[in-house]
């Protein structure tokens, strides 16, 4: 088995993202902005960005840049990784009303249950980087900061970052259009071979408070 | 003596180094499982990493944006004298540290834990932490920096001596799937554990195994080095690879450091340090000069208080 791949124009429409299967691999082109905490919580408070969101198109980054800022007001951009997306759960309704995004980049992917209510009915699916320590090679596709938002509130790390991007990747499809979540196929297909490496380990002494037994369990 | 201005450049030099450059020892630990790698989304995991690292020495960028939380492990010769003294030693390392930040760049990830306040240089209250241990007949210090990320691929659980090996095994087992899953963990990790002492021994002991130790070398106790080969074995038996793909490439390698500890218990933690693990260490000698390496040979025999007074009487003369 080879792994499939494709190359997006960004903004994207929905119909580009009908053909892609989980597990393929992905290289953006266009522009991407970032995001995490300080930007979802700020509109989950109901503070609005400076910026319409919509208007930077609808390819949306968890991740902040190894960047600094010059005296000259020049960017100084290296790596770019991605931070967990799990966490953001919780905003997803409300930004996507107010984003319109149809691709979310991020790390680690978000549960089944998030892409079946909030990225399937908004078109959308989840783009996850890899390894994920690919900051070089992520860092290499951007061309240029197109703009930075939200810089003195909320510093270098949790700022809106709008990045123009050429060949940017590697990426690999999370979910798909029906919601469907590679992760959590990988969940299911490891699941048999962590029965057998915990067959006949007995359970320490002392258990922790609410200690979970189902290995089919996540921490997340 | 030991010029004060020679260390902050000695510092300053690795926190690029450890920033941009894989040690080998790690890079040639993940070739070897690519090599045995058979799941095609595991192999493209590794792969990329490979490119990445390259990327990173070919830019001199940062390999992984997530430039962790930097920090310092100083080595201290008996007969080292430090023209700044002590106090020189650690406003030396937090000017590297804030320089290195805007020069190389790296993220600026420290903030106040409450107050979220960033200094936008990654330097705070406690931040970067100094750990310091000390070397017999040595005249250089050897500064060390760990960029070590990842909120996740660390545990700490108390364990009783009856729960034994099988315990040890399954915590370990725990925190491997717990944080492999969606490969939270960036591993392939080297692995660090630390076994007993008290519970913030248990802790530091597992780390520094993690984040000082090379990929390939064992604990030169035979029990322990088997151990150490048995778990990671182990991990990487599970099934699981890189971000929770089905694999077999979970633990470049394992380490494990020990302490004494309480009769009753057996306090044990688990470090995973992801596939960004970046050290560099600087020795800096009595006349300036300054050398790099990738190995921190942070455990000495004598950190291990192998064959140093540990039976009473010695102790007792010793001390007269
Ligand atoms: S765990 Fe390591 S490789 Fe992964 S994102 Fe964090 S620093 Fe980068």
């Amino acid at each position: 088995m080879t792994l499939k791949s494709a190359r997006l124009r960004l903004p994207v429409e929905t119909s580009d993202l009908e053909p892609l299967e989980i597990g393929t691999v992905v290289y953006l082109d266009g522009i991407v902005y970032t995001g995490r905490e300080g930007l979802y919580k700020k509109i989950d408070e109901g503070v609005m960005p400076p910026v319409d969101l919509a208007s930077l198109g609808n390819a949306n980054f968890h991740c902040s840049p190894a960047a600094s800022v010059g005296d000259d007001g020049t960017y100084n951009l290296g790596a770019v990784t991605a931070t967990a997306s799990f966490r953001f759960s919780r905003f997803l309704p409300k930004f996507f009303e107010i984003s319109k995004a149809k691709l979310i980049l991020g790390k680690g992917g978000m549960s089944e249950q998030d892409y079946r209510d909030h990225f399937v009915p908004n078109g959308a699916i989840y783009l996850t980087t890899v390894g994920y320590g690919t900051g070089a090679l992520l860092g290499r596709g951007i061309k240029r900061v197109r703009d930075v938002h939200w810089l003195k509130e909320l510093g270098i790390a949790q700022a809106v970052w709008v990045l123009e991007v050429e060949n940017f990747g590697p990426f690999l499809v999370e979910s798909d259009l029906r919601g469907r979540s590679l992760f959590e196929q990988s969940n299911r297909e490891t699941l048999d071979g962590i029965e057998r490496v915990y067959a006949g380990l007995k359970f320490p002494a002392l258990r922790r408070y609410g200690e979970t037994v189902n290995r089919d369990d996540e921490v997340i | 003596m030991i010029p004060n201005a020679r260390i902050e450049e000695a510092a300053y030099t690795i926190m690029g180094k450890a920033a941009i450059e894989i040690p080998e020892d790690y890079r040639t630990g993940i070739r070897g499982m690519l090599e045995k790698e058979e799941n095609e989304l595991s192999r493209f995991v590794l792969m990329s990493m490979i490119d990445n690292w390259e990327a990173a020495e070919q830019d001199r960028r940062a390999m992984c944006a997530d430039t962790g939380v930097p920090r310092y492990y100083v080595k201290v010769g008996n007969e080292a004298r430090l023209d700044g003294g002590f106090i020189g030693l650690e406003h030396a390392l937090r000017s590297a540290t804030a320089r290195a930040t805007r020069d190389v760049p790296l993220r600026p990830n420290r903030v106040h834990p409450l107050s979220r306040q960033d200094n936008n240089n990654n330097v705070g209250i406690n931040a970067p932490e100094i750990e310091y241990s000390f070397e017999p007949d040595a005249d250089w210090i050897d500064v060390t920096t760990v960029h070590k990320g990842g909120l996740f691929g660390t545990d700490y659980r108390m364990l009783f001596p009856g729960d034994g090996i099988d315990g040890i095994k399954k915590f370990f087992l725990d925190v491997m799937v717990q944080f492999g899953r969606r490969g939270l963990a960036c591993q392939p990790a080297i692995v660090g554990i630390g076994l007993g002492g008290s519970k913030d021994t248990a802790m530091v002991l597992g780390k520094q195994a993690a984040c000082l130790r090379a990929v390939g070398d064992a604990n030169p106790d035979p029990e322990i080095a088997k151990l150490e080969q048995e778990l990671k074995d182990l991990g990487n038996s599970i099934g699981m690879g890189p971000m929770g793909f089905v694999g077999t490439s979970m633990v470049v390698d394992c380490h494990i450091e020990v302490g004494y500890t309480h009769t009753g218990g057996m306090p044990m933690s688990v470090h995973s340090f992801c596939l960004s693990s970046r050290r560099a260490t600087a020795r800096v000698h009595a006349d300036g000069r300054i050398e790099y390496r990738t190995d921190p040979k942070w455990f000495t025999p004598y950190m291990r208080r192998e064959g140093i007074e540990w039976c009473a009487d010695a102790a007792l003369h010793a001390a007269e």
